[in-house]
């Protein structure tokens, strides 16, 4: 089965291992990845917090570009993911957002036509977390992993349609299928931050630390998150005596799949 | 040739404020067939129903166009003035300027406009009408109740002491509702059983009432005054009759994990119940899910134990069948589902509650024997947070827009009551408005504060999180000091929106009453008929209209019951005389009108024609049943022939109707 991607930015310099475990990882289960041409950035978080068209333009032309191969768009870092599903989601019921951007896409007109997936969701709905788990060569038997969702990947839940934001369990369900002991802690789904820590480096501290503390607290060892700014704000603005090890739940998979290296 | 008389209500400024009356009067005389038309500023008023008697005798008027509010509000009033001049009530039409005109228009320009199309096709309209005569139908002397909380009791036990017989429909196996679950009543603290289950006996002795326990309605079919009911007596496996409720098959059926619903789940009873001790009637129910005997015959054990003999393990559910003269509606109201408020882990921890299950935890017949222990360890709990409109006044979607109305007091009583019998906990509450308008409400508010010390914030909870220590963090914002909390409790109470029960829908559509999109009862009208749905014979008790309190619902119930009451005193009824009539001439037998008629009021009889050449014929043709029959106007649809039609709202008028409105002028 073949894919159009949509690394994003980040994924090509700061997080790199997303990307590279999610390709070997998809190669070995059976799936292409083809990376979009020349994809343009998707504007981070921005353009959802400032509602202009322009910015978002860049996301309806990679779904448009999905949509010229006639495949489905996959994502994978967490802010990307956001904006590409809610961009899709809003052009079909935001009628002033659909005139302008197809406004700027003339003639070529574009209305929600193309299925976007994140990779998490790849693995859930196209290869089932069933079929994954019969295809673990190394499961992470006894490791207690912590998910970590941070904010952008689940909501707003009407957009994004992929979890309860509230108590999700995608993620859990992947740790288990890959051998894994998932750990439910309450702050999960909390905020590390964001971009706060351009701004206010302690605050992202505090936030980041109650996460990590949390975690901690219910007996995680590790955590995995699918976004580079949840990575970076986890293991950078955190004090030394707070870390537990952050990795990109690509990497994970790709161990358990036996092709990380 | 039909003499008309149009007259344009002001409405005070309702309708002249953008509607220019005297145009509308004006414009309207030179219709044909118009001989007078005048405006008053209250056409309704005494005065101004003067004005229509004078002109129908002085212009010896045949028909009038009233240009008012809707049909709704005063037709019934037009009608009487009408008749009080010595014309036929059904020569009277209203033309809605007011709801359908001024009161959704700006402009005066557009609204005078239309407002003269709508008379003009009422006075085409009543052109072609032609005086009717109301017949009479009977009425049945027996309600029925369905729903036996304190609203269904109430009003069954009103009806009962005006002399009618009244049926309560309970789809539990007691009556009594949710009101039997509660501890203590706002705002005078009195017991809630001490006060209902009096009253629970008192139904159970009255012999004018008849309790239906473990029953469902099924089907509705008539109308006001002659209702037929079918009422599903679910199989209880335990002859009624028999029972004398001595307990002893619950003390020893071996089946003992069932979740006791009576105390929401929070521990068991037997497969063979009674759901508390209070319970009316007070007979053993056998839960078919459970009992060993009923899913794979091995046990007995009751049977064997049961000196009465009552246990019959073939009883099967029966249909009873009843005629009413009017139903009342008591459905009631359950907490929501709180599936979509995850941030307060109510599914993840069994310390964070519902107000319900609070209430449960300090009754002395609840899980507890009224106790107030932490689910999860059995500890006393030292800090307690109450998290006020939980799927109330939420407009995110995932909740009730509305105000659940009930929470803010038995927060207030939640919280005082812990305060006075555990001084040693600290109890906080999340608030988005504290709302206690009623009788000594807000008296008892301000004693939670005042007296009690409970801690009051505004500012809602974002999340609560179970710690490893078995503690609960409370992440909430206090909006008066605009600070970030956090809050160590040992339980989180959540004040659930309240909703009407599931069965309320469906009943709904078996009774052709009308509901509101949150499933709440409609009511005739917000202000004037509060306690009567749209649907003749149809009344309204409790919750299921909207939410509401103890003393509240109780009003209602006692309005309700009178309006019955009012009913079932008459007689007759006056039927309404615009109902369809089939044109034997031009029926051809062919059964579309008797397919779509929800009532039954049409049959087919074989009449015998002449034919040319003086021969004869056998027909088949359609036959209405006046007294059956609601002019709904189903059947003047579904009828292929034309032969089908409505008095008072024939096809013609209805044509000209439209003609008028779309002529140019």
């Amino acid at each position: 089965m073949i894919f159009s991607y949509y690394p994003g930015c980040t994924l090509k310099n700061k997080a790199q291992d997303l990307d590279r475990y999610a390709r070997r990882s998809a190669e070995a289960l059976g799936i292409t990845l083809s990376e979009l041409d020349e994809w343009q950035c998707c504007g981070g978080a921005y353009p959802m917090a400032a509602n202009e068209t322009g910015v978002r333009l860049s996301s309806v032309r990679a779904l448009m570009a999905a949509r010229e191969r006639g495949q489905a768009l996959v994502t994978l870092c967490s802010a990307c993911h956001n904006v590409i599903k809610q961009t899709n989601y809003d052009i079909v019921r935001d009628a002033t957002f659909s005139e302008r951007a197809n406004n700027y896409m003339a003639p070529e007109e574009y209305h929600g036509e193309t299925q976007v997936y994140h990779y998490l969701e790849l693995l859930r709905d196209v290869v089932g977390f069933e079929e994954l788990s019969k295809k673990v060569k190394n499961p992470l038997t006894g490791k207690k992993v912590g998910a970590y969702y941070g904010c952008l990947l689940l909501r707003p839940s009407k957009a994004l349609q992929m979890d309860n934001p509230e108590n999700p369990k995608i993620m859990e369900d992947f740790l288990r299928a890959i051998g894994a002991e998932p750990v439910v802690y309450p702050y999960r789904n909390e905020c590390c931050g964001g971009y706060v820590t351009l701004e206010d480096r302690a605050l992202a501290a505090k936030k980041s630390g109650n996460v990590l503390a949390s975690a901690a607290d219910t007996g995680a060892e590790l955590l995995v998150t699918a976004c580079p700014l949840c990575l970076y704000n986890l293991t950078k603005t955190t004090s030394a005596d707070q870390k537990l090890p952050v990795l990109y739940f690509t990497e994970l998979l790709a161990e358990a799949l036996g092709v990380k290296d | 040739m039909q003499r008309i008389g149009v007259f344009v209500c002001w409405c005070g400024s309702n309708i002249a404020g953008t509607v220019d009356v005297e145009a509308v009067a004006e414009a309207l005389s030179h219709e044909p067939g118009v001989v007078h038309a005048a405006n008053y500023q209250y056409m309704c008023s005494e005065a101004g129903q003067n004005l229509i008697k004078d002109a129908i005798r002085e212009h010896n008027l045949t028909g009038i166009v009233v240009c008012s509010c809707s049909p709704r509000m005063h037709e019934a009033t037009f009608r009487k003035t009408a008749a009080a001049a010595g014309l036929n009530p059904y020569m009277v039409e209203i033309a809605n300027i007011r709801e359908q005109c001024s009161w959704i228009h700006k402009d005066k320009a557009t609204g005078t406009e239309k407002a003269i199309i709508l008379g003009r096709a009422a006075i085409a309209k009543v052109t072609l009408n032609a005086p009717l005569i109301a017949g009479e139908s009977p009425v049945t002397k027996r309600a029925l109740v369905i729903g036996g909380g304190i609203a269904g009791i109430q009003t069954a036990l009103d009806i009962a002491e005006a002399g009618f017989e009244v049926d309560i429909v309970e789809k539990q196996p007691t009556i009594g509702g949710k009101m039997t679950q509660i501890d203590k009543t706002f705002p005078t603290l009195d017991c809630a059983a001490c006060i209902l289950t009096p009253k629970m006996v008192d139904c159970a002795q009255n012999e004018k009432i008849d309790i239906l326990s473990y029953s469902e309605v099924t089907d509705v079919k008539g109308f006001v005054g002659n209702f037929h009911v079918k009422i599903k007596k679910k199989a209880r496996y335990v002859d009624e009759t028999k029972c004398t409720g001595c307990g002893l098959c619950t003390e020893k059926c071996p089946v003992k994990a069932v979740p006791n619903e009576f105390n929401l789940g929070m521990d068991n009873r037997r497969a063979v119940y009674i759901p508390f001790a209070q319970a009316v009637p007070k007979v053993a129910t056998i839960d078919p899910n459970h009992c060993n005997m009923l899913k794979n015959g091995k046990c007995g054990l009751c049977a064997k134990l049961c000196t009465a003999g009552a246990i019959d393990y073939k009883q099967q559910d029966e249909i009873i069948e009843r005629e009413y003269g009017a139903i009342v509606v008591a459905t009631g109201y359950n907490p929501i589902k709180l599936d979509n408020y995850d941030e307060f882990a109510y599914s993840q921890s069994p310390d964070v509650v519902t107000s319900l299950e609070f209430e449960r935890l300090t009754n002395a017949a609840g899980p507890t024997n009224g106790t107030l222990l932490r689910p999860s360890d059995g500890k006393h709990p030292h800090t307690i947070v109450f998290v006020q409109c939980v799927g109330s006044r939420d407009t995110s979607g995932c909740g009730k827009e509305y105000c659940s109305k009930i929470c803010c007091m038995y927060t207030a009583k939640h919280a005082m009551l812990t305060r006075e019998k555990y001084p040693d906990t600290d109890v906080y509450v999340f608030y988005i408005d504290v709302r206690t308008p009623g009788k000594n409400f807000d008296e008892f508010y301000r004693r939670a504060v005042e007296e009690y010390g409970v801690h009051y914030i505004k500012g809602m909870v974002g999340k609560v999180a179970p710690q490893s220590d078995g503690k609960l963090m409370v992440q909430a914002s206090d909006l008066i000091s605009n600070e970030q909390l956090h809050i160590e409790a040992d339980m989180v109470v959540l004040a659930a929106a309240i909703e009407p029960d599931k069965s309320a829908r469906p009943l709904a559509t078996m009774l052709t009453a009308s509901m509101d999109t949150n499933d709440f009862f409609t009511e005739a009208h917000p202000k004037l008929r509060p306690v009567e749905s749209p649907t003749a014979g149809i009344f309204l008790s409790g919750a299921c209209q909207g939410p509401k309190d103890i003393p509240e619902t109780v009003s209602q119930a006692s309005a309700a019951a009178a309006k019955v009451i009012g009913l079932l005193a008459k007689d007759k009824l006056t039927c309404n005389p615009c109902v369809a009539h089939s044109d034997e001439l031009m029926c051809n037998g062919c059964s579309s009108c008797e397919k779509v008629c929800p009532y039954g009021a049409i049959t087919y009889l074989d009449k015998e024609f002449r034919m040319p050449n003086r021969t004869t014929a056998i027909r088949r043709v359609a036959s209405v049943n006046e007294a059956v029959c609601q002019g709904c106007g189903a059947c003047t649809v579904a009828c292929p022939s034309g032969a089908m039609d409505l008095k008072g709202f024939s096809n013609s008028q209805i044509m000209a109707e439209v003609d008028a409105i779309c002529k140019m002028k």
